[in-house]
């Protein structure tokens, strides 16, 4: 555990944080986790898709804890899992509209039933209160090296992909009648973008665990979205602001021993609040 | 040894019972008004809040119950000001479950490891665990909940289905709007001993998901809600006592198979008329 806390001098900080290898982990991994849920975010906020990530963050708990369980990687039983949800999701209706009555009602028992199922799995196997919290809230601890590889080649994969499909999506998710009518295929991009996004949480619950995948996977691109209309500004600004975060996030962490998630989500929320509140003295100012 | 000669088991079956018949009760106005999402919100507030409450040095439950009264308060005074708004909502409730994270980690750090469940059974419920005030708060909270519900039944209904055609005969919108919040608030505040913060949709919305499915008519929706919240919780702590696996999974787990069985009658009825 940490002995001489940070200073002001930030070579010494650096090195006093990245003096363990489970710390070093925590960071590529993050810094990872960072990039790709920077640029899925922006995808996410502008295709109006948040609830669908809260979702399959909720539905890779059981996931973790069945990975657990069966003695393999939990992010593999979180890829599994987010990547089944997501296929579901895509067979049952196109539109995950949580306005709907009944679909919402529908929503919340799959949600509690699936939350339920990941507490049963957590003691089949016998976990403690810790492993729980850290499915939930996230952890700096435990990420392994084979956990640092698999986030690196779902990222890659993940990124290239969406490199590759970048510029059809973005047309399909700004206006997608014209992009049909243009010959896009919008069905075939939603179901890749929808498959992209659930790998993209699978990997992000590592850092922020499944409650709090808004920090990173929404609030800095909703923040960016508000900052700047321009695509590849947004897209950029988004990731620097994920990176920001858990950077910011796993170092405080580290240093001050309090829960990863906490100071994700404050960063996160905090920074949101002053884009909003600035944005809204804007407009009062003048009107857009 | 006989299931009811146990004293937790009385008290589960007895708290269950109550909270479970408020829950389905105001569960089923929940969905017919369309705020699942808002007794979703109210669970994570309940987590953050219980754990501040214990923090503070007062009563769990009066952190968790006070946290939810005043936050079903302010979403009420602040209006169903449009749609849209899930992405503010939704970072404002991963910040709330952050603080709760913080609250937790504050509390294990300080009282040793014996209390690192105090989290879990906040989360996840904690009904076969029940301290006996907790039995009389949980008990007397339930039925009190339901019997006012049920007292302003009619024209909450009425205000539901019609809102204009209500306002215009004169039914007190907002009064009755914000009464309807605190009993939700209530209701969630309870449902937390029973299954937990993060499983409360699965004891509020699905019965009330599964009535809907079965029924068109209020009366007969608001009892089959109630009827199967109470079912699902007394079925769950039988299950539970003979195989040891966690009540709130039980719980939640049996409403989720009547819904899916519900959903499919009423779709084999819906192609039976077609035919």
């Amino acid at each position: 555990m940490p002995e001489p806390g940070p200073s002001w001098d930030v070579v010494a900080d650096i090195q006093l944080l990245l003096q363990f290898h489970f710390m070093q982990n925590a960071f590529l991994a993050g810094t990872l986790v960072a990039l790709l849920a920077g640029t899925a975010g922006y995808f996410v906020v502008l295709r109006g898709q948040s609830f669908a990530a809260h979702m399959l963050s909720q539905v890779g708990f059981p996931g973790a804890a069945a990975g657990v369980l069966v003695h393999v990687s939990p992010v593999l039983g979180l890829i599994v899992f987010c990547v089944g949800a997501a296929v579901g999701i895509a067979a049952i209706g196109r539109e995950v509209d949580a306005g709907q009555r009944l679909e919402s009602a529908a929503i919340g028992s799959i949600l509690a039933f699936s939350l339920g199922l990941g507490f049963l799995f957590v003691r089949l196997y016998g976990g403690s209160a810790q492993g729980i919290y850290a499915f939930l809230f996230g952890t700096i601890l435990g990420i392994t090296d084979r956990d640092v590889q698999l986030t690196f080649a779902v990222a890659l994969v993940t990124i290239a992909s969406l490199a590759a499909i970048g510029r059809p999506l973005m047309f399909a998710s700004v206006d997608p009648d014209v992009a049909q009518a243009r010959g896009v295929p919008v069905r075939m991009l939603s179901l890749a973008f929808l498959l992209i996004l659930a790998l993209s949480v699978a990997i992000t619950v590592q850092i922020v665990g499944t409650l709090l995948i808004f920090a990173l996977l929404v609030a800095p691109a909703a923040s960016a979205l508000q900052l700047t209309a321009r695509q590849g500004r947004g897209i950029a600004l988004s990731v620097a602001l994920s990176l920001a975060f858990t950077w910011l996030g796993l170092a405080l962490a580290y240093f001050t021993n309090v829960p990863v998630g906490f100071f994700i989500t404050t960063l996160a929320f905090v920074f949101y609040l002053a884009v909003r509140l600035v944005k809204t003295r804007r407009t009062v100012v003048a009107p857009a | 040894m006989s299931m009811l000669g146990l004293e937790f088991m009385r008290n589960a079956f007895m708290a269950g019972g109550c909270i479970a018949l408020a829950a389905g009760l105001v569960g089923y106005f929940v969905v017919l008004r369309n705020q699942v999402f808002t007794a979703d919100a109210l669970g994570h507030v309940a987590f953050t809040g219980g754990l501040g409450g214990v923090l503070a040095g007062l009563n769990l439950l009066a952190g968790v119950f006070g946290s939810c009264i005043a936050v079903a308060l302010a979403i009420g005074a602040l209006g169903g000001r449009g749609r849209g708004r899930d992405i503010a909502i939704g970072t404002v409730f991963a910040w709330v479950l952050g603080v709760g994270a913080l609250f937790l980690s504050l509390y294990t750090t300080a009282r040793s490891a014996a209390s690192g469940t105090l989290g879990v059974s906040v989360l996840f419920g904690s009904i076969l665990g029940l301290q006996p005030a907790q039995v009389v708060v949980g008990s007397l909270t339930g039925i009190a909940t339901a019997v006012v519900l049920l007292l302003i039944a009619r024209p909450l209904l009425f205000l539901s289905v019609d809102p204009e055609v209500a306002v215009a005969r004169g039914v007190p919108s907002r009064a009755l709007s914000a009464l309807f919040f605190v009993l939700v608030a209530v209701t969630v505040a309870e449902s937390v001993q029973a299954v937990g913060a993060l499983l409360i949709f699965g004891l509020m919305v699905t019965p009330a998901a599964v009535a809907q499915n079965l029924s068109t008519r209020p009366w007969v929706g608001m009892a089959l809600s109630a009827g199967i919240a109470v079912a699902v919780v007394w079925l769950g702590l039988v299950v539970a006592f003979y195989i040891a696996l966690p009540a709130s999974f039980l719980i939640t787990g049996l409403a989720f198979v009547l819904y899916l069985a519900s959903h499919l009658a009423r779709r084999m009825s819906r192609i039976g008329r077609l035919a």
